[in-house]
């Protein structure tokens, strides 16, 4: 508690606010479990056997804490020291892991029998669909249709693990209609079911709790950058589309010097080019037009088209701590062959956009270390990329 | 408890209060056919008229009022078209609206209170405002005279009912089941068994809504509640059957209702 206390990254108020962002702008039937999981979410994260389980769960069955590797081709190609926090090798491939075994972990305290998810790239349905198949609850995810499309192996690996997948096909049948379905369905199903929400999005206490559970993203970094360097980065780096994993790693190095930047895809820049809005059950910045209608997001990346982020990303924005810039399509898709040609590592497309907004950015940031959250491997979107690039 | 009823809840309460169910059909604003709907509503029994602003990621709503938003929107309806719209309505019956809390953000809180009451609408229901969030608009709300209607569902615990009472103008709309709008086989236990709940720690009108889908499950529901609202099997008959199929719908369930 005592980091969380002196942090700038500290917990909510309590009406789940981050400055005058996030609350819980749910259904009254939604109101119980909002508070009932508050509550459970406070007791276990204070409980030493919860902590003790999660952690072990982290270790042996996720694989942490994840790597550093210093991109020493890429850096010198770039004049910059580049180092690469691997998320994309927790088991499923990407930091989505860290939230779900948390999430799972809790509903089943909470005596759920099912979970439901949302899913975009379908990583979160992946790992989702993994520590409900590990915990033994049933587990059905909601996807939109476009996606269902562009990540087929997604969903084939989805149904491997058990879960039922559902396409959504309403609105722009693509993230934002995935997370109004699970919604509908928790609704309806309220009793016997927790939402397993996919990133710091939502109504309180999910950016909060979402937040905890990648946490150890931003820790861990942190500790390894001085283990290794001596020294904080000067730049954090990570791609934002609801903005788990760069909550994650910003949590790390948020009462640092370094630099924050979360990139958002220039189709779906919610901070860049959103005003406050509600959705989702939270208060934050959002791509809307003079009605209020909430705008589809564009972005070759399944997983950032997004038109909202998370709270605590508009909070920071707000103060002026975090930086949002924005990366275009075609950007992205040189950052994903530059760092699969110089380094040997595929990214998945999200990641992608981090990469491109160094590989821009790099000429006014000479000799500084970078650190940047490649959090996904890109096995699921090389299909996409054979297309693109063919 | 106000110390004075809004326009909204005195007219609801004397006709309640003379032994009347209350019959809301919910119109999607904007959809084909809309403003003949509600006329045809007005004409054939009901006794306030709730109007949908669609918004584009209706959570509480379900397939056939997702459909029908979509369709409106499609069509270039706007809050402010819709409200132009209401003016030229002139019904003899309390008009509401209900709408998702962005489009009531996005405006901003008193003009929003104000478009309302200038377009001659009485009250609001707001699906996704809870009480916890629902002090700046109701402020506003209050202000100009609007009834803001507050939903209850069954998930509540027994001591958030009067609470939530406490806060409602106008009815307190009764969360028929747990779940979104739309047509049901069978009227849920949880109709009645909410309904009877608010009852007790209320005097305001009861009306139930979501999942109340034809004139027998609208007297089942009636038998405790104080009214009924009728959206999906409404909406479904506009869209299928045009305006005059809603005035026969309702008065088939005023006919059903005055049974009682």
């Amino acid at each position: 508690m005592s980091i969380a206390e002196k942090s700038m990254m500290s917990d909510p108020s309590e009406s789940g606010r981050f400055g005058e962002f996030g609350g819980r702008f749910v259904p009254e039937t939604l109101v119980p479990a909002c508070e009932e999981l508050e509550v459970s979410f406070r007791q276990a994260w204070a409980d030493p056997s919860f902590r003790a389980e999660l952690n072990q769960a982290l270790k042996e069955y996720a694989g942490r804490p994840s790597m550093l590797t210093e991109c020493y081709q890429l850096g010198r190609k770039l004049g910059i020291r580049l180092v690469l926090k691997r998320e994309d090798l927790n088991h499923t491939g990407s930091h989505k892991i860290n939230n779900v075994l948390g999430q799972v972990l809790l509903a089943k305290r909470m005596g759920k029998k099912r979970i439901v998810a949302e899913t975009g790239a379908g990583q979160h349905g992946v790992a989702a669909a993994t520590a409900a198949a590990l915990m033994g609850l049933e587990c059905k995810v909601y996807m939109g249709a476009v996606d269902v499309e562009r990540q087929s192996l997604n969903v084939f690996r989805m149904k491997l693990l058990g879960a039922e997948v559902e396409a959504v096909h309403s609105g722009s049948r693509t993230l934002k209609d995935a997370v109004n379905e699970a919604m509908r369905d928790w609704v309806a199903s309220v009793e016997s079911t927790h939402y397993c929400l996919g990133s710091v999005m939502g109504p309180h206490p999910y950016p909060w709790m979402v937040r905890e559970f990648h946490r150890v993203i931003g820790t861990e970094a942190r500790e390894q950058c001085l283990e290794r360097y001596g020294q904080d980065p000067d730049v954090v780096v990570a791609c934002v589309g609801g903005g788990s994993n760069a909550i994650g790693i910003f949590s790390g190095f948020v009462d640092t010097k370094a630099r924050l930047i979360g990139v958002e895809p220039a189709g779906g820049a919610a901070v860049g080019r959103g005003q406050p809005g509600v959705v989702h059950g939270m208060r934050s910045y959002l791509m809307q037009d003079e009605y209020g209608q909430v705008q589809e997001a564009h972005s070759i990346s399944a997983g950032l088209d997004y038109p909202g982020v998370g709270p605590e990303h508009s909070y920071l924005a707000s103060i002026g701590r975090a930086e949002y810039p924005t990366v275009t399509d075609t950007e992205v898709i040189e950052g994903f062959q530059l760092l699969a040609k110089t380094e040997g590592i595929i990214p998945a497309l999200e990641c992608a956009h981090a990469l491109a907004w160094i590989s821009r950015e790099a000429p006014n940031m000479q000799g500084q270390t970078v650190l940047m959250n490649l959090s996904g491997r890109g096995d699921k979107d090389v299909g996409q990329m054979m297309e693109v690039l063919s | 408890m106000p110390t004075t009823l809004t326009t909204l809840e005195t007219e609801l309460r004397a006709k309640r209060d003379a032994g009347r169910k209350l019959l809301v059909p919910y119109v999607t604003g904007g959809l084909t056919g809309w403003t003949d709907a509600i006329r045809a509503a007005a004409a054939h029994g009901a006794d306030c008229i709730e109007i949908g602003l669609p918004f584009s990621d209706p959570v509480m709503d379900g397939p056939i009022i997702q459909q029908a938003s979509q369709r409106a929107l499609d069509d270039g309806a706007t809050p402010v078209s819709i409200l132009e719209g209401v003016r030229t309505l002139d019904v003899g019956v309390p008009l509401v609206v209900m709408c998702y809390y962005n489009t009531v953000h996005h405006a901003g809180h008193e003009r929003f209170a104000a478009q309302l009451v200038q377009a001659g609408i009485s009250g609001a229901i707001i699906p996704d405002l809870p009480l916890e969030e629902s002090a700046l608009w109701c402020r506003a709300a209050d202000e100009v005279g609007l009834s803001t209607i507050m939903l209850a569902a069954p998930t509540a615990p027994d001591e958030r009912l009067p609470r939530v009472c406490a806060r409602a103008r106008g009815f307190v709309y009764s969360v028929g089941l747990l779940g979104v709008t739309g047509e049901r086989t069978t009227l849920a236990s949880t109709a009645t068994e909410l309904a009877r709940r608010l009852k007790k720690v209320t005097d305001v009108p009861v009306i139930v809504g979501v999942g109340v889908s034809n004139s027998a499950q609208a007297v089942e529901a009636c038998r405790v509640a104080d009214g009924v609202v009728q959206g999906a099997s409404v909406v479904r008959r506009l869209m299928e059957g045009g305006p005059d199929a809603v005035g026969e719908y309702v008065a088939e369930v005023r006919q059903a209702l005055d049974t009682l």
